[in-house]
């Protein structure tokens, strides 16, 4: 008994040794060389990809963010800025709970089921308004025209993207709010519009602050 | 192009890097756990350590060190979180409750990385690099040793004359060191993969710093808050060890840990890389390499056809939210699209990553059931590093038996009769995880108060347990996210759940490598099943999905086919 019991906590203790020596090769020395070379060679993109305009940073190419109306008072949410392109639905967004003293955002999808009733409400809401605040006065939209990526989360919540057809379908709405020309505003779509990488891996793509920053000193210029 | 054209495209550019892989990795695998060198480094690890790394262990020894050294990582990682709040470098974060720490600390030694915290919110710079990432790589490494152990139970006695590690006298019953496995594991595999993969992530846009959270400003005025850290270095070792657990909440959605539709199908080559090069590794060490390749192809035939099943029930995006859209996009980002989210959810779940660029609870009703399905065939195909492969020949150990069965032959697998110890040890192995998940769930289902974390309710509902307790017990990780899995009920029944599922197979498997050594191996005759054919890759394909199906098809009816069927 007392030699199996001795044996045991020999062994734990070359487990416990093994452990640490592991953790210094992979918790410390590992992430610290790798930090120390992305830092270095790739600066930017380790730091977040941060994005300036009018020399202020106003965000990060990869994190989508909102393009809202001050709060009103009286209501939950801040109405979106019709001005600008406005990204998709980001309902599985969260606030931190724990750590309070913190104003994190907590990534996350709303993990809604496709036979969910609250998701088929938030769709029909979404399309209702999609088409509502896109018809111009000469432009009108159909409710088979909306892409499904502008009624629906993303995984993340922060998707920094909207498809092609979601941002040719606000190109309209955002040139009669800005007084410009229909085609110039189509036009810094078509510019800011990425296509698969190397042709065929992940989807066509629109980045929202990218464009909008593009809109910004188009509305500057005229 | 169509989106199913690029799909099409971005699962044949995946298969050809795979390929590419292939032979040199298996090859260098092989002779990583072959060698009966040190290098300088090791020599000087096993001092600290305190262990001879060329005594040759048999089984009991061998799992002693298993579990000690798991037991270990255990009691660290939970004192770590427990005393985060008290840590420097922890962002002033506050320490994380006891059932919460256990339930880590248990997904991570396990392999498993189920998460009931969101890490931005959750973990500090300290635990997430020194204790979350550091079990990436161990557990990993564990899962390679054990498998190491089983193909030297098949290999042993083959490989005569030969000393050290490679191949001890035959009949001791040795099954190599495990002090050596588990570092040769980490040392010469994963760590030099793991830093050229990271720099990969950094120079698409994954984010390496140690800035905490720092306000960043906003465009429409005002800032938002993120939170930095060590996001790459992690990333890679949770794809490349088949981990998954996130930096963040979002998981490998976020942009930070996926920037783009490169670095998307790079994390999925990532995930799939060391299982399918460890048949090689496999055919290698016991001395035909194409008795590998026929496992190889009931592994890519498995996985192929989840691919296209997943495809098919996605693009077509049945389900009334989904029609009422256009298209199956919720939880799925834009720059990945229906058909790369696609593989990369097969992808994670046929093996134990559950890393997810897409959230699963959102897939379709049936999109859902493939890849719970998935992970209830017991993520073999490839399956998690290491334990993709002992679990794959489990399995053709119960396809010789049926086999054997059939004609009224003893069975034998590469040379080793399967006996009735053996075939007691597989069958013990396969009962474990299928008792633990209906067990767990039917015990979940039928208290009080584990529903009310349900976000959903019905059929998906019953999905979102069913797919918690399979996730944990198969040490997968991945989730229905809407579960609400931070209660102390499902912490410590998934807790359980997970150590259970991935160490008393492990017992199994240790000891049927020790009973196999042990053998004199039996010539092989005219009578004698050809394993490196493809009519055994036939009928191990369809022994997998039969056992499977009867497993779990009451508890799928009742959950995703109920839902599917109905959309």
């Amino acid at each position: 008994m007392n030699t199996s019991v001795r044996s045991t906590a020999r062994l734990l203790w070359a487990g416990l040794r093994a452990l640490l020596v592991l953790t210094l090769v992979c918790g410390v020395l590992y992430p610290l060389a790798v930090t120390g070379v992305a830092q270095a060679a790739f600066h930017d993109k380790a730091n977040g990809s941060e994005v300036q305009s009018e020399g202020r940073v106003v965000g990060s190419r990869l994190i989508g963010q909102r393009y809202d109306l001050p709060l009103k008072k009286g209501r939950q949410t801040p109405a979106p800025d019709l001005k600008w392109f406005q990204p998709r639905p980001s309902d599985g967004l969260g606030q931190n709970s724990v750590n309070t003293r913190y104003k994190l955002l907590v990534s996350g999808a709303t993990n809604l089921s496709g036979d969910s009733e609250e998701l088929l409400e938030r769709v029909t809401d979404a399309k209702a308004a999609v088409v509502e605040d896109n018809s111009t006065a000469d432009h009108e939209v159909e409710p088979s025209d909306v892409p499904p990526d502008a009624v629906t989360s993303s995984a993340s919540g922060l998707d920094p993207h909207i498809s092609p057809a979601y941002a040719e379908l606000q190109v309209h709405r955002v040139a009669e709010r800005n007084h410009l020309a229909v085609e110039r505003v189509a036009e810094l779509v078509k510019r800011h519009t990425d296509g698969r990488v190397l042709g065929f891996m992940g989807e066509p793509r629109v980045n929202v602050l990218e464009l909008n920053i593009a809109l910004a000193e188009l509305i500057e210029k005229d | 192009m169509t989106p199913f054209l690029a799909a099409v495209l971005q699962l044949v550019a995946l298969i050809g890097a795979l390929a590419l892989a292939y032979r040199p990795l298996g090859d260098h695998m092989a002779r990583v756990y072959s060698s009966d060198r040190h290098l300088r480094v090791e020599r000087w690890m096993y001092r600290a350590i305190g262990a001879d790394p060329d005594a040759d262990m048999r089984w009991p020894a061998y799992l002693r060190g298993v579990l000690a050294f798991s037991a270990a990582g255990v009691l660290f990682l939970y004192l770590l979180q427990r005393l985060q709040g008290s840590l420097p470098g922890s962002l002033g974060f506050s320490s994380i409750d006891p059932d919460q720490a256990f339930n880590t600390a248990a997904s991570f030694v396990s392999n498993t990385n189920w998460q009931s915290y969101s890490g931005e919110q959750a973990m500090g710079h300290v635990v997430q690099t020194a204790g979350l990432a550091v079990q990436n790589f161990v557990s990993a490494a564990v899962g390679m040793a054990v498998a190491m152990t089983l193909v030297r139970g098949f290999a042993r006695t083959r490989a005569q004359g030969s000393t050290g590690l490679g191949g001890a006298p035959h009949g001791t019953g040795g099954l190599g060191n495990f002090w050596a496995d588990l570092v040769r594991g980490v040392l010469r595999i994963l760590l030099p993969i793991s830093v050229v993969g990271a720099l990969v992530l950094v120079a698409c846009g994954a984010i390496q710093n140690f800035a905490g959270i720092h306000e960043v400003g906003r465009f429409t005025g005002g800032s938002q808050q993120w939170n930095g850290g060590a996001v790459a270095s992690q990333e890679v070792i949770k794809e490349l060890g088949t981990n998954g657990g996130g930096y963040f909440n979002a998981n490998s959605s976020h942009p930070f840990e996926n920037p783009n539709g490169f670095s998307n199908l790079f994390e999925i080559f990532l995930i799939l890389l060391i299982p399918f090069a460890l048949t090689r590794t496999f055919g290698r060490m016991v001395g035909s390499v194409r008795q590998g390749y026929a496992v190889l192809a009931t592994m890519v035939g498995i996985w192929i056809g989840f691919v296209l099943l997943m495809w098919a029930t996605e693009f077509a995006g049945h389900g009334p939210a989904f029609e009422a859209a256009g298209g199956a996009m919720e939880g799925k980002e834009t720059r990945f699209g229906i058909g790369a989210s696609s593989i990369f959810a097969v992808s994670t779940t046929l093996t134990s990553t559950g890393a997810v660029d897409s959230f699963h609870s959102s897939y379709t009703g049936l999109g859902g059931g493939i890849a719970m399905l998935g992970m209830q065939l017991g993520e073999i195909a490839p399956g998690g590093v290491g334990s993709g492969l002992y679990g794959m020949l489990i399995m053709a150990i119960i396809a010789v038996f049926i086999a054997g069965l059939m004609v009224g032959r003893t069975p034998e697998y590469l040379g080793k009769k399967i006996g009735t110890r053996e075939i007691k040890l597989a069958a013990c192995y396969l009962l474990v995880t299928p008792a633990l998940v209906l067990c767990f769930t039917a015990a979940a289902m039928s208290l009080d108060t584990p529903a009310h974390s349900m976000t959903n309710s019905g059929a998906h509902g019953f999905s979102e347990v069913l797919y918690a307790y399979t996730s944990g017990a198969n040490n997968n990780g991945s989730a229905f996210a809407g579960l609400n899995a931070d209660t102390q009920w499902f912490n410590t029944t998934i807790g359980l759940a997970m150590l259970l599922g991935r160490f008393v197979p492990m017992v199994f498997v240790l000891a049927l490598a020790g009973s196999l050594a042990q053998q004199r191996p039996i010539p092989a005759t005219a009578g004698t099943l050809r394993t490196e054919k493809p009519l055994f890759t036939g009928l191990l394909v369809g022994v997998i999905m039969i056992v499977a199906g009867l497993t779990y098809f009451p508890a799928l009816a009742l959950g995703p086919l109920a839902e599917g069927l109905a959309a």
